[in-house]
């Protein structure tokens, strides 16, 4: 190693040393020489020399040993993704727009899926796999629909593989996704608390926080959660770059993720991707708090109905008949 | 040895590693393949790293496959010792007295397999940190994992302080002191419950799965760990008892058999009672048990499994039950073993990856573990039989050549 080089790790480390202390610092100085010999492993791979350039070294080190997004102070989060920002840069070369948005005062989210309407043309699961930057090479899709037979409405009988022309004479579609329940069992099995939700009704994960155990996928009884068998896949081109914290950013292996109601976009007073894609106007995205929003009027003047009701997990996500 | 006039914690530390060292060319032939086994586990577990659990069986539907059957297992095994401390710690059986470390031995190492597999389990297995409390952030309460963490780790400290202190008295010739160590006895037996409970309402915790969703999940549990791990320890006892000069009484075999069968018929009609409950009126939540027992929608290839499970542990229960060779070992001995496999296969495998098929949305899919879980979970073993070999090689000579001071009695 020449010496500048060494002379920058020295600096390097005396300023991780200095920086402005808290309980994330203990950590830091007594994890260092644990993560010199990790940090290969943070990668998922063993570095080249490039990408062990001493400042995406120094930025995997604080992200590392970063806390959990709830714990942050808004300084904190702002912290951690101007690093994120950073990182992507000096990684791929990506100019990623990153926000830590908080919820919106006076929101809880809710959807509606109107199952007369929808005709199977399963746009919104290209609008969410291309807003979330699902992983192209196992093709992960938040969004299921199942085709339908009359008289039948529990998915598990329906045929959620179809592959042909839609819609189908005397069939119908039903489509599933993340409900987020406001009783949810996968927030209550998660052991380190990377799972939540969030005061606007979303329920996240804080894929930096998971640990990758997966039995909130275990726990979740809608089949709404998806992990990261292995490190996903997206054409550079296709990444979007408008990213939340908690919700579209780039996943790394070994963690779960999940609908958030495009919480990145909705966040922003913006409707939700598969909303807006919807070409039969099947599906209904707004503030369940706001007496004159779309959602409440479906709930007042409409027969709704949720996915296992009996379980008690009370879902946000209704759906109705015209 | 005794000729070792100074002897102190660090004697005693160096002793039981020197005294592993040693052994004839088969013992350390056996060594050298079980390092060899490790050290295959460790390459497979590479690729994990490297390219995620996408290398394993597992997928969105099948979450938890081998890893998680093999953990669910062991921890049954683990809890087992809990049948030599009973007799031997509070009833002060004699015989049981001389082979409860050997028990203890066994637990220690089944623990280290359990979070062996945990952490191979993992996702981010470097985020495992986030589980330490005060460091992290621990779910507790609320999650039946961060339970599962806490027993886990607690028991594996009973169980190794325990029997270390004892040792430790008897390497300085010392009478282990009673009053001293009870309570932490006590403490392990209620413990032993603990862990195997915890472990249960990890799965019976989840409406999501009606498989798992079960009451008798917990007592069940209970029930084949109490057959299966007494018959695991029955097995080594009767390697050490004709591989070594440390001789076990014939009736502790006697009395472990006694534990097994009861064990194992209150199994199996816990298992009977399950079936009658799926079959007799199926419901939409008999569908897992429909997949396990007779497949579904062309995906079948657990029924040969749990079949062979089933049949096998009913003879090998029939056969420790009716005793047909007179307490003769190479008929006995055997149907322990049959009966450990059986229930592993029914208790790991056979309980973890049906509870997830079909999926909360029906799909039906099936899963083969591939060459990586296999080595890493052969790996895990050979760790597991390493950590027993040593920790009871130790103590069988600290209790021979030391330990002539009849203990607490």
């Amino acid at each position: 190693m020449s010496s500048d080089k060494k002379d920058q790790n020295e600096k390097i480390c005396s300023q991780l040393l200095a920086s402005k202390s808290n309980r994330r610092d203990f950590i830091k100085t007594m994890s260092i020489a644990a993560a010199a010999g990790s940090a290969a492993l943070t990668a998922g791979c063993i570095p080249s020399a490039n990408a062990a350039s001493s400042e995406e070294m120094k930025l995997r080190w604080q992200e590392f040993f970063k806390e959990n997004y709830r714990m942050m102070t808004q300084e904190e989060k702002d912290e951690t993704v101007a690093r994120l920002e950073r990182l992507a840069k000096l990684r791929n070369n990506l100019d990623l727009q990153m926000s830590s948005l908080p919820p919106i005062e006076g929101v809880l989210y809710g959807y509606a899926f109107n199952i007369t309407r929808c005709e199977g043309f399963m746009e919104c699961v290209s609008a969410c796999v291309k807003e979330n930057n699902l992983d192209r090479k196992t093709d992960t899709q938040y969004i299921r629909i199942f085709e339908m037979e009359p008289g039948k409405l529990d998915p598990s009988t329906g045929d959620g593989q179809y592959y042909h022309e839609v819609p189908v004479e005397n069939k119908f579609y039903m489509g599933t996704q993340c409900f987020h329940c406001e009783n949810a069992p996968c927030t209550k099995a998660c052991p380190t608390k990377a799972t939540w939700m969030e005061p606007d009704g979303i329920v996240v994960v804080d894929y930096d926080w998971c640990i990758g155990c997966r039995y909130c996928q275990a726990a979740c009884p809608y089949y709404g959660r998806r992990f990261n068998w292995g490190q996903a896949e997206i054409p550079k081109e296709e990444i979007t770059l408008k990213q939340h914290y908690l919700g579209n950013r780039l996943r790394p292996k070994g963690k779960m993720e999940k609908c958030t109601f495009c919480i990145q976009r909705t966040r922003k007073g913006r409707l939700p991707a598969c909303v807006e894609a919807c070409p039969t106007g099947a599906r209904v995205f707004g503030n369940l708090l706001d007496p004159d929003s779309e959602i409440r009027f479906v709930l007042k003047n409409k027969k709704v109905f949720r996915m296992k009701e009996e379980i008690g997990t009370d879902p946000k996500f209704w759906y109705f008949i015209d | 040895m005794q000729a070792q006039q100074k002897k102190n914690l660090i004697t005693f530390v160096s002793d039981v590693i020197r005294w592993n060292l040693r052994g004839g060319f088969g013992f350390q032939l056996f060594r050298i393949v079980l390092f060899g086994i490790m050290g295959l586990g460790i390459y497979a577990y590479s690729f994990q790293a490297r390219y995620g659990l996408s290398v394993t069986g597992m997928n969105d539907v099948v979450s938890w496959g081998f890893y998680i059957s093999n953990f669910t297992f062991l921890v049954g095994v683990a809890a087992a010792a809990v049948m030599l401390i009973l007799p031997a710690y509070i009833f002060h059986d004699p015989g049981f007295h001389r082979v409860v470390i050997i028990g203890e031995g066994v637990a220690v190492g089944a623990i280290i397999m359990c979070l062996s597999f945990i952490l191979v389990d993992l996702g981010g297995p470097l985020q495992a940190w986030h589980l330490i409390p005060g460091i992290g952030l621990f779910n507790f309460p609320s999650s039946i994992l961060a339970w599962d963490v806490l027993v886990l780790n607690g028991y594996l400290l009973l169980n190794a302080l325990v029997p270390a202190y004892i040792l430790y008295s008897h390497y300085m010739g010392r009478k282990a002191d009673e009053r001293k160590y009870r309570p932490f006895v006590f403490l392990s037996i209620f413990w032993a419950f603990s862990i195997h409970m915890v472990t249960a309402f990890l799965y019976q915790g989840l409406p999501a799965r009606p498989f798992w969703n079960n009451p008798l999940m917990g007592p069940r549990f209970l029930a084949s760990a109490f057959a299966a791990g007494p018959a695991l320890i029955t097995l080594i006892l009767a390697v050490i008892h004709s591989s070594t000069t440390y001789k076990i009484e014939r009736n502790v075999f006697n009395k472990l058999r006694l534990i097994i069968v009861i064990s194992a018929i209150i199994n199996l009609l816990m298992l009977f009672s399950e079936i009658f409950k799926e079959f007799y009126f199926p419901t939409h939540h008999s569908s897992s048990a429909i997949y396990l027992f007779f497949g579904m929608d062309g995906h079948n290839s657990l029924v040969p499994w749990i079949w062979t499970s089933v049949c096998v542990n009913l003879m090998a229960t029939l056969v420790l039950a009716f005793n047909p060779g007179k307490n003769n070992p190479k008929v006995l001995l055997p149907a322990c073993f049959f009966l450990f496999v059986a229930i592993w296969m029914e208790k790991g495998i056979g309980l973890i990856v049906p509870g997830l098929i079909p999926s909360p949305l029906g799909e039906v899919v099936d899963y083969l573990p591939t060459w990586v879980e296999l080595c890493v979970t052969l790996g895990i073993f050979a760790l597991g039989v390493t950590v027993v070999t040593w920790l009871v090689r130790a103590a069988l000579i600290i209790e021979q050549d030391y330990g002539d001071i009849p203990d607490a009695k």
